[in-house]
């Protein structure tokens, strides 16, 4: 971030409003939808080859097995990969927001956003936490906190 | 024998592009595309006999095409496979590409609308295009050090491709330095709003035939030497990690997606990257350039920021890149019609007929689209000598 683009608001990375729309749960994703609403990380094992799939399959995508079992995962990972959004995808999201991609410690990577920290403090390889914010509907919606 | 040896590019053409093309909607786009692409191949709407593209079945319909062998490849590139496997197995002899889009998008108060994934697991987080693209990037930067400087000079060599072209949507609006690049607002970090494509309206067509149903062609023939596709999974639904790999442990990474489909590109043609003269490389994202010259040979893995350097992808440098401004100075109209005109302005380059930026005695052009952002890139091989 140079900081003659930098706008002067604040550069906090907090959780977005509960009013965002919220998320849209397939039959196989609602075991997902439900931990969260429990403040619960849960990911996917494969029986067969112990890969940790993530997000929710239908079959193995490395072996092709059908037997997958829901784990909890302890929610702590790092950062892999991070972006800053400045400007807003829709007029629902506050800026900025920080989408990130995590490597949960259990062997799987998943979307989210970083939270908890200045935008400055973001870097590949930070340790992170889970922490669930609400959104509407009763859905509650992870987040990574620098752990 | 070369599978597409009797397969030339006949026609292209490109209609006026707009950010808004007022009065204009995705068909009567679509149509003057096609129109312009027959006559630019000396034929009438009377010798198709195949179409492909998004809008093919109204295209039919509305230019009385009909009976004809219709599909619906939407994606640029494999639009373009199909049609020249189709005349190739001879099963049909004059194929229109064609794309327009006009009227859709005129959601003005977000970015990109029709990137916004409608998924559970990347909705909820604001991903649109950038962001993705900006994963990839990021992790890129962290492996190889690769800097704002590089792929903000990636960006200034396009939009002054751009500036320079009379029909560029931003002609006129540079010159751009790499400063100006980096003083642009950021979108999302690390891209600046200069080294990320446009939202525009536009269309294009393309006509492939049989080489004996043009024999008066009024312009040099183009000839398809190679070309492939690779896919990792659906745009904007899953994280799109550097290292998301099907289930080979070993196989091409997101991170290279492309890789395979230059390489059988190339052993098609019998050629290698040195053989190419200019890269018409998709451009959705300043970094995406230097990720597709690694992924696609012309450099080694982590090689691409310092190869962008010092003129090599600029005017009279070895590998030009994007010659007409590309998706963030010609046109972007939507989610076809920009992936179909990196082959148009390849078929330019080696007809010789470009009016800006043309690269002298050019024999072969890559062109391609897609990129990790959205999972897909595909490579197509044009020629100037019969395969």
């Amino acid at each position: 971030m140079s900081p003659e683009s930098a706008p002067t608001g604040d550069d906090r990375l907090v959780p977005q409003p509960a009013t965002i729309p919220p998320p849209t749960p397939s039959s196989h994703s609602a075991p997902y939808w439900e931990a969260a609403a429990r403040h619960e990380l849960v990911y996917q094992r494969c029986d067969a080859c112990k890969r940790a799939e993530f997000d929710p399959a239908v079959v193995c995508r490395r072996c092709g097995a059908r037997a997958l079992t829901w784990a909890r995962s302890a929610g702590l990972g790092t950062v892999y990969s991070w972006t800053v959004v400045w400007r807003p995808q829709q007029p629902s999201f506050v800026v900025p927001y920080a989408p990130a991609i995590i490597d949960l410690d259990e062997g799987y990577q998943m979307l989210a956003a970083v939270i908890g920290c200045r935008v400055a403090d973001l870097a590949v390889g930070l340790r992170v936490a889970v922490e669930f914010h609400p959104v509407a509907d009763g859905f509650a919606l992870p987040y990574f906190r620098p752990a | 024998m070369h599978p597409f040896r009797d397969v030339v590019v006949a026609g292209v053409h490109n209609p006026r592009q707009a950010r808004v093309l007022e009065g204009e909607t995705s068909l009567s786009v679509a149509i003057d595309a096609t129109l312009g692409a027959l006559a630019d191949a000396g034929l009438d709407v009377r010798d198709v006999d195949g179409i492909t593209g998004s809008l093919s079945s109204d295209l039919t319909y509305e230019l009385g095409l009909g009976p004809v062998w219709q599909s619906a490849s939407a994606l640029g590139i494999p639009a373009v496979m199909e049609a020249a496997a189709q005349i190739a197995t001879g099963l049909s002899d004059v194929v229109v590409v064609a794309a327009g889009q006009a009227g859709v998008y005129t959601e003005r108060a977000s970015t990109a609308p029709w990137t916004r994934p409608n998924h559970e697991f990347v909705a909820p987080y604001g991903m649109f295009t950038a962001a993705e693209f900006a994963l990839i990037a990021r992790r890129h930067m962290h492996m190889y050090g690769t800097t704002a400087e590089q792929m903000a000079t990636v960006a200034a060599t396009v939009r002054n491709n751009g500036h320079v072209h009379p029909d560029a949507i931003y002609a006129g609006r540079g010159p751009f330095t790499v400063d100006d690049i980096l003083a642009s607002r950021m979108v999302a970090d690390p891209f600046h709003l200069l080294e990320c494509a446009m939202t525009s309206e536009g269309g294009c067509a393309i006509v492939l035939a049989r080489a004996d149903r043009v024999p008066d062609l009024p312009h040099a023939p183009v000839w398809i030497l190679g070309g492939s596709t690779d896919r990792i999974g659906p745009s904007y639904r899953h994280a799109p990690a550097w290292d998301l790999r099907g289930r080979d442990p070993d196989g091409i990474p997101n991170g290279y997606v492309g890789r395979r489909a230059a390489r059988r590109a190339f052993a098609t043609a019998g050629l290698g990257p040195d053989d190419v003269d200019v890269c018409e490389l998709y451009d959705p994202f300043s970094f995406e350039i230097i990720r597709q010259f690694e992924a696609f040979g012309f450099c080694g893995e982590g090689e691409g920021g310092p190869f962008v350097m010092d003129g090599t992808i600029g005017p009279g440098g070895r590998f030009p890149i994007t010659t007409d401004g590309g998706l963030m100075a010609f046109s972007h109209g939507g989610q076809t019609s920009q992936l179909l005109q990196r082959v148009i302005r390849g078929v330019q380059q080696l007809r010789g007929t470009c009016t800006t930026m043309q690269v002298e005695g050019a024999e072969v052009a890559l062109c391609s689209g897609g990129g990790a952002g959205a999972l897909f890139n595909d490579v197509l091989l044009l020629g100037r000598e019969r395969p």
